[in-house]
Order: C-alpha cells, then structure tokens, then sequence
C-alpha cells in the first residue's frame, strides 16, 4: 500500500517527540572462571555439558552413536565423519527422522549459557531445530561473560541466518509444568574444548 | 465505533465464581513474579539495563521515521520485501495477497500478538486459509476456540484438565491423561507434520534492527525457527515500534526480556533472521494500526516502549484475580489497558480502571514506562470525553461538590461515622459495588479533626 508508506512516516514526523540521545552500552565485564559460569548456567536450563581437551573425545561420542545406528549428521570438518552432502539441501520431510545434529557454536555466553550458530556453520537451517538432539561443539577461548561481549564479537547479518541457542527447546504452557522437548530438539549436548 | 464488550469488573466478577481457580491463577501468575525478582536480582547492573532499554526506545520513537526508513533500505538490500499497513485491514490484505499469490492454503504461525490485534486468523478462515498457531499455548487456545489470555503464558487460564479434554476431543489422546508430558509429546507429532506440510509460515517480530535491516524472533519451543525453516514462504508481521537502532541493543532487550518474562536467563532460541534461505521469500509487513496516534498523545507515547514481557500482568493484583479474557482486548493486563484506549476509546473505557494504581507495573517494568500513571491520565481523559459512565460521573460530581465545602464536607463524614458504626448494611450492601470482593474496616469513634482538637494542647 504505498500510499500508506507516506502516510504512516508523515504522521510519525508530525507526532514524535522531541529528539533523545542515544545511550552508549557499557560491557558491565565480570572476571571469574567462565567456564564454570558456562557450565552452570547450561546446566540450569536443562543442557548437558563435557569438558574435553580435544576433538577427538567429541570424535569418539560421534562414532559411538554411529555404531549404534544413530541417524546423524556432522556438519564439523574437523571431526570424523563429516557426511553434510546426504543432507544439505534436504527439506523438512526428508529431515524428520534426523536424530542427532552436530554442529560448531561460535561463541558462548556464560551468564546465560547461550551458544551463537551462525547459518555457515549449520549448513542447513532445519538441522539445529528438526533433529530430536543437538550437538554443540564450542571452544572455551570463545566464551565470553555477557551478550554485550558477544555481540562484539559477532557480526548478526554475516550471514543470512544466526540464532542463539540456549538448552533443549522447553515449554511450560500445560499448567506452568516445564517439558523439555517442544517442536525442537529433546536434548542439547555441549562440548566445551580446552 | 464498536459496543461496548462485557465490562471488566462484570467478567472479573464471573472470573471469581470459581473460587478454587481463582485462587490458583492468582498463586500461579505470583510465582512466575517471583521468578522474575529473582533472575533481576543476580543481574547487579539490573537497574541500569532499565534505563539503557529505556533510553534506546525512547531514542528510537524520537527518530522514528528515520530509523523505519533505513530499515526497510537495508531489510530490501537483504532480499526481503517490504510493506506498510496504516491498519488491521491492510495489514490482512498484504498478508492474504502474499499467501494467494503462492496459491498457500496450509499456514503455520509462531506467536505474534500483532496478528490477534488484527484479527488476521479469523480473516484468513473466512478466505479459506488454514491458519495453524503453533505455540503449544496458543495451539491449546486456538483448538478450544478461545483467545490467548496472556501474551506470554496463552493459556494459562486452562488447567492440565482442561488441556487433557481438549486434546483428548480434537487429538484423540487418553482419556483423563493429564500428564504434560504426555500431553505436550502428543501435540509435538500433530505440528511436526503441520511444518511439513504448510506452504507458508507467519511469525511475529520481537526486534527489528536498523542497521542491519533483520528481524529477531525469540521463543522456547522452536516453533518460529522450524516453521520458517521448513517453508519457502515467510512473513513476518509487527507493529513499527518493534525497532531498534543498532544490533548491539539487542545486548541490552536479551538481558531483560526473559528474565522479565519467566525469569529464565534467556529465551531458548533468540533467532536473527537477515536473508531468505535459497528458495525462500520473506516478507516483513510494518503496520500503524493507531501506533501514529498514540505517538502523538504526550501523556501515553511511551507505552510504544513496550517489549512485551508480561511483567506487568504477573504483577498485577488486578489481572491475577480477574484473568485475561476480562481484558476484552488482545493485549491484557495493565499495558493492554494503556493500549487498548487508544484502538477504541468506547469499547475500552473500562479497562483503565481495572487498577489498584498501586505502581508495581512500573517497578517491574523493563523499559520504565509510568503504566500507573498513564491508567490514571487515561481516567482523565476518559472522564473528560464522556466515556466514564453516568454512575461513575454522579459520584464524582457528588464528590467535588463535597470536597469543595468544608463545611459539608464534616458534616458528611460525622454522618458517614454515625452509619459505618452502627447501620453498616446501609453502606455495605448489594446496590453498592465497591463492596463486591472487599470489607471496611469499622469506623472510629471521632474523626481525626475531633481527637487533634482534644489532643493538641498535651505537649
């Protein structure tokens, strides 16, 4: 409606008030162990966490699942197994029965135990919300203490697609009664690498 | 201009009927305040994220044009498309013209209180287009036929009973399995297939950034994510006043929008949505809907500040003891009643006075708006305009009269001492409705004025 463009910005010209400052944003920075920060804050909604020194322990969980037959995908380069090409443009109805996703968070946020996942890194946008479990794999040099840190450290419209992922997806609106496991992933498991 | 819809204190009084319910309403909505109190309180820097979220919206209403027009330039360098809608109307129609040129017929739509105020679902019906509202909350509300009666928590007025009857006659689940687990698992395989099979998704639009021309969209379920994702149609609906200048604010709203909300420390998903994925159209429709207007009244501009958090609702002794659906208006609770007056000012002159003007809206809310007093300045106005009702406008004509006499004035408080002590049915009764929920407490003997008289010269 494109008279409806001129008229709404016209109106707002008239009626909006009188001009006010924007405000600088401090970083209110903490010092601590960031990690134990992290770790707790994942542990209160409802993620599990592992501390490891290397790829290779995540290495080892991936081929675990592969053994068990797990329906997986690894959208991780440096880890085993990296098999994004079955999936990559697959829809929603050929992902359905995707049970594990791993997938590289960017940064992590220890107050909230929110991680980053840019679209680059989940190779497809379906991947993080349509498997019943996630996999996380962040590095502990990139945890930062607030989201003020986080969002100097990322660029939002890098790519198309980023999302803050912070647990398992939950809801609480049968009687207040938290589930875990609404439309998205049941379970969210992070590595932490040192 | 429409009629008048049932008077709050009419609803709220049906609300209280059941009294156990009301009860737990009331217990339940307190608990998740308390959440809120604690989640601020591990925040040290909690009063200063307040100011800041209020200074960058106030800020941003200040430049307002300025900002919704660099918006759209960097949303259309983004691939996405953008409309403007001056009302409910229009707002349909753009999203009714998207969803036919795409001959979609099948919709899944994640939480946007902008499409209730619009009244988008009940148009789209009316077209033959499905509309499916895929918060569990909502998807409750939506099967029983009702509004949401919270804009956080939809259906929160339901108890587990209700949601077991309800999915048990339209999901065919166990009869009398109440447990939420079960319940919310059953309702996670109806949607699953939902997203699947759609042609298109609606979301609602939490923040929508300047600078970079994205949207950010913030739930618990994934619901907004697997809906967008699985679809090659997304449109994403919001008032203009979801704006903000840079992408470091958000910094600033993350922090408290959750915490305000639930107290949780954040959203699980708090998704930025910059470009459509291969394949994918987005369509981003900016609407007024009477937001210019109330940009233009002084005293209530601000309530444009809103980020829906509900804080005010959980606090509210009002709302916690007469529901949302007393509201009549898609936003309920003490917000919804600044809002509400200036959609329709006939239809919602009861809702400002649904208050105790006791101020712990304003303590809580994470964007500072006045809310008590801007509930007290729309009284004014209301009364001013004609719209307080005539028993309403008798008794406080009889009340200046009597105030502006001193004379009558003790006389009247001698009599109303005399009848409070010993004739109090004649005060508390029926015809009187400040009686309804509330007792006096017995009167004194003498007025102040008397007791000062006699007590004065003992120092």
């Amino acid at each position: 409606m494109s008279n409806s463009r001129e008229n709404i910005l016209a109106a707002i010209n008239a009626n909006k008030p009188a001009p006010v400052e924007l405000p600088e944003i401090p970083l209110f920075e903490r010092k601590g162990d960031l990690v134990n920060v992290f770790i707790g804050a994942l542990e209160f909604i409802g993620a599990t966490s592992v501390k490891v020194t290397s790829l290779s322990e995540v290495d080892e969980y991936l081929e675990s699942l592969q053994q068990a037959g797990t329906r997986l995908v690894n959208t991780i380069a440096e880890l085993n197994g990296y098999n994004i090409n079955a999936y990559k443009k697959a829809n929603a109805s050929e992902l359905e029965a995707l049970d594990t996703a791993f997938i590289k968070g960017r940064v992590g946020v220890a107050e909230n135990g929110a991680i980053w996942v840019s679209e680059s890194d989940m190779v497809n946008r379906l991947f993080p919300f349509i498997c019943r479990k996630l996999v996380l794999v962040i590095n502990a040099k990139d945890i930062v203490y607030n989201m003020h840190e986080a969002y100097r450290r990322i660029q939002v419209d890098e790519d198309g697609y980023g999302t803050f992922i912070a647990g398992p997806s939950k809801t609480a609106d049968i009687e207040q009664s938290l589930v875990v496991g609404a439309h998205g992933p049941l379970e969210l498991k992070v590595f932490i690498v040192s | 201009m429409s009629q008048p819809a049932t008077h709050h204190n009419k609803a709220a009084a049906a609300f209280l009927k059941n009294g156990q319910r009301a009860q737990w309403h009331d217990e339940t909505l307190w608990f998740v305040r308390a959440k809120r109190d604690k989640a601020a309180h591990q925040i040290p820097e909690w009063e200063a994220l307040r100011n800041l979220g209020s200074q960058i919206k106030e800020h941003t209403l200040s430049n307002l044009d300025e900002y919704l027009l660099q918006f759209e330039a960097n949303a259309k360098k983004n691939g996405i498309k953008v409309h403007w809608a001056n009302n409910a109307a229009e707002h349909n129609q753009i999203v009714y013209e998207i969803l036919l040129h795409h001959n979609a017929v099948n919709v899944v739509k994640s939480k946007s209180m902008l499409t209730e105020e619009c009244g988008l679902n009940h148009y789209l019906a009316e077209r033959k287009i499905s509309v499916v509202d895929t918060d569990l909350g909502e998807y409750i509300v939506q099967l029983r036929n009702e509004p949401p009666s919270h804009i956080v928590l939809p259906a929160i007025h339901l108890k587990k009973e209700d949601v077991s009857n309800t999915f048990h006659k339209h999901l065919h689940t166990e009869k009398n399995n109440q447990d939420p687990v079960y319940l919310t698992r059953a309702a996670r395989q109806v949607l699953r297939k939902k997203f699947i099979t759609a042609d298109a998704a609606i979301t609602g639009v939490n923040f929508a950034v300047a600078e970079t021309g994205g949207i950010v969209v913030c739930t618990n379920e994934g619901n907004a994510d697997l809906g967008v994702h699985a679809n090659k149609v997304h449109i994403a609906c919001m008032g203009f006043e979801k704006i903000i200048p840079r992408a470091q604010d958000l910094s600033v709203f993350l922090r408290l929008l959750a915490r305000s909300a639930t107290g949780q420390p954040i959203t699980t998903y708090s998704s930025h949505f910059h470009r459509p994925k291969a394949g994918q159209e987005m369509h981003i429709v900016l609407v007024n809907n009477g937001r210019t207007e109330q940009l233009g009244r002084e005293a209530f501009r601000n309530s444009l500040k809103c980020i829906r958090c509900a804080a005010c609702f959980n606090t509210c002794p009002v709302y916690r003891r007469s529901g949302g659906h007393s509201y009549h208006n898609s936003v309920a609770g003490p917000i919804g009643s600044i809002l509400a007056p200036n959609l329709d000012m006939r239809k919602n002159a009861d809702l400002p006075f649904a208050s105790t003007l006791c101020g712990s809206c304003t303590n809580v809310c994470p964007v500072k708006i006045n809310i008590h007093e801007q509930l007290w300045s729309w009284r004014q106005v209301l009364m001013a305009e004609g719209y307080g009702g005539s028993a309403k406008k008798a008794s406080m004509k009889l009340m200046t009269g009597v105030l502006s006499k001193p004379a009558v004035y003790r006389l009247s408080t001698g009599m109303a001492r005399f009848f409070m002590r010993y004739l109090p049915f004649l005060v508390n009764n029926r015809l009187n409705p400040w009686y309804k929920q509330r007792d006096m407490p017995s009167a004194p003997k003498e007025s102040f004025k008397d007791w000062y008289k006699k007590n004065r010269n003992h120092e």
